[in-house]
């Protein structure tokens, strides 16, 4: 008679898995209709050009084909892509078509398509069109591109500054002036960081299909956005909503860059229009690698003010974001996401943060997992570094003494955060017994003592971050223009069997899995009784979608509030079986009771027959049981953790190897287990990646030099280290469940990790900073730049 | 065209192709078999691999007339004809080595032909051998974890627990 809660907090194995391990798979590359036609997209193969003519026509006599035609010949009908945050009023926000009609700015922008019967003739035919480029001068570094008499990416807006965003906690009232803490600090750290820009590549690339030939236009496509992406085709391109199905089927990862909607979308669209035949694209990987959107690329300037004794009096960032050719979904957001989270997890008395929107003639940059918080917490976890060096303190010590004491929760911070709950000390010393700290120290004092050529160095973040994206009355508040609530329904069908539909539309993050083992918690019926819908507009008409760490921390609190509806909407049904009263009645393991009769019961499976049957409800009671909620949450979730690394950095190759990783996170109440280790591990894995391997490189001509998995160093298993992980919970206090949600932390949390132990390896050569990412070349140089070894 | 005649997961296919079709879209676009994957255009992701002859191969760097009158064995065609699934599957299953999944098919594909060279690798020994299969959400531990435990069961040391449906 005990609440049952067996489920959440259990190991399942997922049910995802049946499908994926044996191939039965639907990626949106597999869907083939009758007449399927096949969609290929000339590219720009310049930077920055004047379109001075362009010809289709040739490529209409090539075999197969069927169209073909130019952004000019669309120009009418394509619309502008959507740009959903204008961060200040004063946004210049430049029209973004799906293909180029006049100007293109970046390599990889779509010129012209073809439209064949196969794939094959649809990439031949491209050969066929011709195209005559005038050069435009290229925009590639953002400090030259602010100068006066730059040369411009959108010449009719007359400047490259998307827009400069400001926060002051003087001004906001949430704390004292940072210029004035810098100008009476005992000490100063300024700093200039470089944030490189990386490239999500997500490993399935990116794929949509449109049928225009039934009632409802239908759109498959590899996206994390189903609802949004039906909202902007309604809106953009004319269509009724009601005319537009988006189905995203099973999809091969995202991690942000999927978070868009893609000119490819639209460009199918138009094709499938033109032809009255359903229509397939599918980029290549060097496609997706040029023309999908980046992540990241900001330049950071920091001064860090302190006393002597360690406490912090204030922060100061500057940033350049750069924005690339053009802004979408959330272009100029993506840097502000972590506006209000440089001061990470520390108590800071003054911030002053300041943000430049940067346009160049680059693919554009958008969310990347983590989205402004990575750079966030690598800046202040950098320079904690940093002022504990210059202050010859322990790193640990110096964020002790300035971090939010687990006693001093609910916290409101100098950016105006409302942290609810957190225990850094908890997850700290959780660490540390992991890691073996002062073993570690007293080796790396060794090596250095004995001039070792591999050093030793011990990097640590203390991170926290903002999930559960988000307040639908914050978002509103920093010119968001969506919400951020999230729906679930949940259906009792006639057998007592559930179906559960969300708005959240999964890639990779396990929601049948999760949702069931809530929904079995919540409702008492079996893990396997369970069936999770998502990811169609028709079974799963509302929603937000699944980014920004949102999908538990938001959607499955809507899946626990429909959950509680079912049984509150069943109750009256339930007494009337047992002839008793409601308020005599008890629910417990999926089975109605009177209170204190442990025998007879009805469970929610005979209601739901009584139900379906309707012979003999209590008067004015509908037969049915379904219910829905929409969770708006009332405040962002933050969780947080402490990683350390310890890296030996060999001083002759600059060769980094991470000796040990321990990640201890506190996310909050867990779902199951092994999907929060596996979140961990793949977010840790990707924050390695920026710290050591990735950067997407642009040569002096605009040219992407790492346009393939050649080029572009993804990391294999001979890359990455195994990581000892752990966890402390403290509970989210807003979420129902406790949940704080996980997509992001590991990302968020390593890459400081790692840089800080590089650095800490390399302190005695004279060495503050090594640019990411550290290849053994740029380890080498700052050693040798670094000065003698003291 | 060339005549060709592959047998894919125990069926035996003769085909006309063009001499420059890959094997990997011969497998999907012509027999239907699209649990195999492309991730590159490369030959680095390692998405398309699949069994030919008993060996791993990306089958995006294969073309179909070289695999004229050999056996293919795909991600549909590795577990047992009454479904029960291959060793690496059941590992990957229990050991949580897969998210989005894209990789999966190759990954499993691989880990079988480095365990039918070594039936008991190491660590390193299996983050050397899957080197050429990329996974983006997993950072490979389970990866490396599902491996071991697919290896102890091929040796005989079934670690097998009770997989819920």
């Amino acid at each position: 008679m005990s609440s049952v809660t067996s489920e959440v907090g259990a190991a399942r194995r997922r049910k995802e898995d049946a499908r994926l391990i044996t191939g039965r798979t639907t990626w949106t590359e597999n869907v083939t209709l009758p007449g399927m036609l096949h969609l290929a997209i000339l590219r720009s193969p310049v930077a920055h050009a004047r379109i001075t003519r362009l010809d289709t026509a040739p490529a209409l006599r090539e075999p197969g084909v069927v169209a073909a035609f130019s952004g000019r010949d669309v120009a009418g009908a394509q619309g502008s892509l959507p740009c959903a945050w204008p961060v200040t009023p004063e946004l210049v926000a430049p029209g973004h078509p799906p293909i180029a009609v006049d100007e293109v700015r970046h390599v990889g922008e779509a010129v012209a398509v073809v439209v064949a019967r196969d794939r094959a003739s649809a990439l031949d035919a491209l050969t066929a069109i011709d195209v005559d480029y005038d050069p435009l001068p290229v925009v590639l570094d953002m400090e030259s591109a602010l100068a006066e008499g730059a040369p411009l990416v959108h010449a009719d807006k007359g400047t490259n500054r998307a827009y400069t965003w400001v926060f002051d906690s003087a001004e906001a009232g949430t704390g004292g002036s940072a210029d004035a803490a810098l100008a009476d600090a005992e000490v100063v750290i300024r700093r200039r960081y470089r944030q490189q820009r990386l490239i999500p590549a997500f490993m399935e690339p990116r794929s949509v299909v449109v049928d225009p030939t039934g009632d409802q236009v239908t759109v498959w496509s590899s996206t994390q956005i189903p609802h949004i992406l039906r909202f902007f085709m309604a809106l953009i391109l004319g269509l009724p909503e009601h005319k537009v199905r988006v189905i995203a089927p099973d999809v091969g990862g995202g991690f942000g860059g999927k978070l868009q909607v893609i000119p490819e979308e639209f460009i199918a669209f138009l094709a499938a229009r033109r032809t009255g035949r359903p229509v397939k694209y599918t980029e290549s990987r060097s496609e997706s690698m040029m023309s999908a959107h980046h992540g990241r690329d900001q330049i950071q300037y920091a001064e860090l003010a302190a006393r002597r004794d360690g406490t912090v009096t204030g922060l100061k960032v500057r940033l350049l974001a750069n924005m690339g050719a053009y802004l979408g979904i959330i272009t100029p957001g993506t840097p502000l996401l972590g506006a209000l989270m440089y001061n990470g997890i520390y108590k800071f008395p003054a911030y002053h943060f300041e943000c430049q929107g940067v346009f160049t003639t680059t693919a554009w940059v958008d969310a990347y997992r983590g989205a402004g918080r990575p750079e966030a917490t690598y800046l202040i976890e950098r320079l904690m570094d940093e002022l504990a060096d210059e202050l010859h303190m322990d790193p640990l010590d110096l964020r002790r003494r300035n971090w939010i004491g687990h006693g001093e929760f609910p916290f409101t911070t100098i950016s105006g955060m409302n942290y609810d709950s957190g225990n850094y000390e908890a997850a700290t010393e959780r660490a540390l017994d992991l890691f073996e700290y002062e073993e570690l120290r007293k080796e790396q004092a060794a090596r250095r003592g004995s001039g070792d050529p591999v050093q030793l160095g011990i990097g640590i973040s203390t991170y926290t971050e903002a999930c559960g994206w988000a307040p639908s009355r914050i978002l509103g508040q920093i010119a968001y223009a969506g919400g951020g609530w999230e729906a679930a329904s949940v259906r009792v069908l006639p057998t007592g069997k559930v179906e559960v539909v969300t708005g959240t539309s999964p890639h990779g993050q396990s929601h049948d899995t999760a949702w069931s083992q809530i929904v079995a918690d919540q409702l008492g019926v079996a893990f396997e009784d369970v069936e999770v819908l998502h990811g169609d507009t028709r079974t799963a008409p509302q929603g937000w979608d699944t980014y920004g760490s949102r999908s538990a921390a938001v959607g499955a609190a809507a899946v626990v509030l429909a959950c509680q509806r079912v049984v509150e909407k069943t109750k009256p049904i339930a007494a009337h079986l047992l002839e008793c009263d409601v308020a005599d009645l008890e629910f417990s393991g999926g089975t109605f009771r009177v209170r204190g009769t442990p025998e007879g019961g009805r469970t929610l499976a005979d209601c739901a027959l009584a139900v379906f049957a309707a012979h003999d409800l209590p008067s004015g009671v509908e037969p049915d049981l379904d219910a829905k909620a929409v969770y708006d949450p009332p405040n962002f979730s933050f969780p947080h953790g402490t990683h350390l690394c310890a890296a030996e950095v060999d001083t002759e190759t600059g060769r980094v190897a991470i000796r040990t990783y321990v990640a201890v996170d506190d996310v909050g109440r867990v779902v199951n287990p092994l999907i929060v280790e596996g979140q961990i591990h793949g977010g840790v894995a990707q924050g390695i990646a920026q710290a050591l391997f990735e950067e997407a490189v642009y040569d002096d001509e605009g040219n992407l030099v790492t346009g393939t998995f050649t080029d572009y160093t993804l990391p294999s298993a001979a890359d990455l280290p195994d990581l000892v992980t752990d966890r402390t919970e403290t509970p989210a206090l807003d979420h129902p469940l406790g949940v704080k949600g996980v997509g992001e932390t590991g990302t968020i949390a390593s890459t400081p990790a790692v840089v800080n132990a590089i650095v800490d390896a390399l302190r005695p050569y004279g060495v503050h900073d090594v640019p990411m990412p550290c290849t053994p070349e740029r380890v080498w140089r700052a050693i040798r730049e670094g000065g003698e070894r003291s | 065209m060339t005549r060709i005649g592959i047998t894919v997961d125990g069926v035996r296919y003769d085909d006309d192709v063009e001499p420059r079709t890959l094997l990997v879209h011969h497998l999907r676009e012509r027999l239907g078999k699209v649990g195999t994957v492309v991730g590159c255009d490369t030959s680095n992701c390692g998405a398309c691999t699949v069994l030919m002859a008993g060996q791993a191969v990306k089958s995006c760097a294969v073309l179909a007339v070289q695999a004229d009158g050999l056996e293919i064995t795909t991600i549909e065609g590795l577990a047992g004809p009454d479904g029960t699934l291959h060793p690496v599957q059941q590992a990957f299953h229990q050991q949580h080595a897969l998210q989005c999944g894209f990789c999966t098919p190759g990954m499993i594909l691989a880990a079988v032909d480095l365990l039918a060279e070594n039936p008991d690798p190491s660590d390193a020994e299996i983050r050397e051998g899957l080197e050429g299969n990329l996974c983006r959400c997993t950072g490979y531990q389970n990866i490396v974890r599902a491996v071991h435990e697919a290896a102890a069961a091929v040796r005989g040391e079934p670690v097998r627990e009770e997989v819920p449906a």
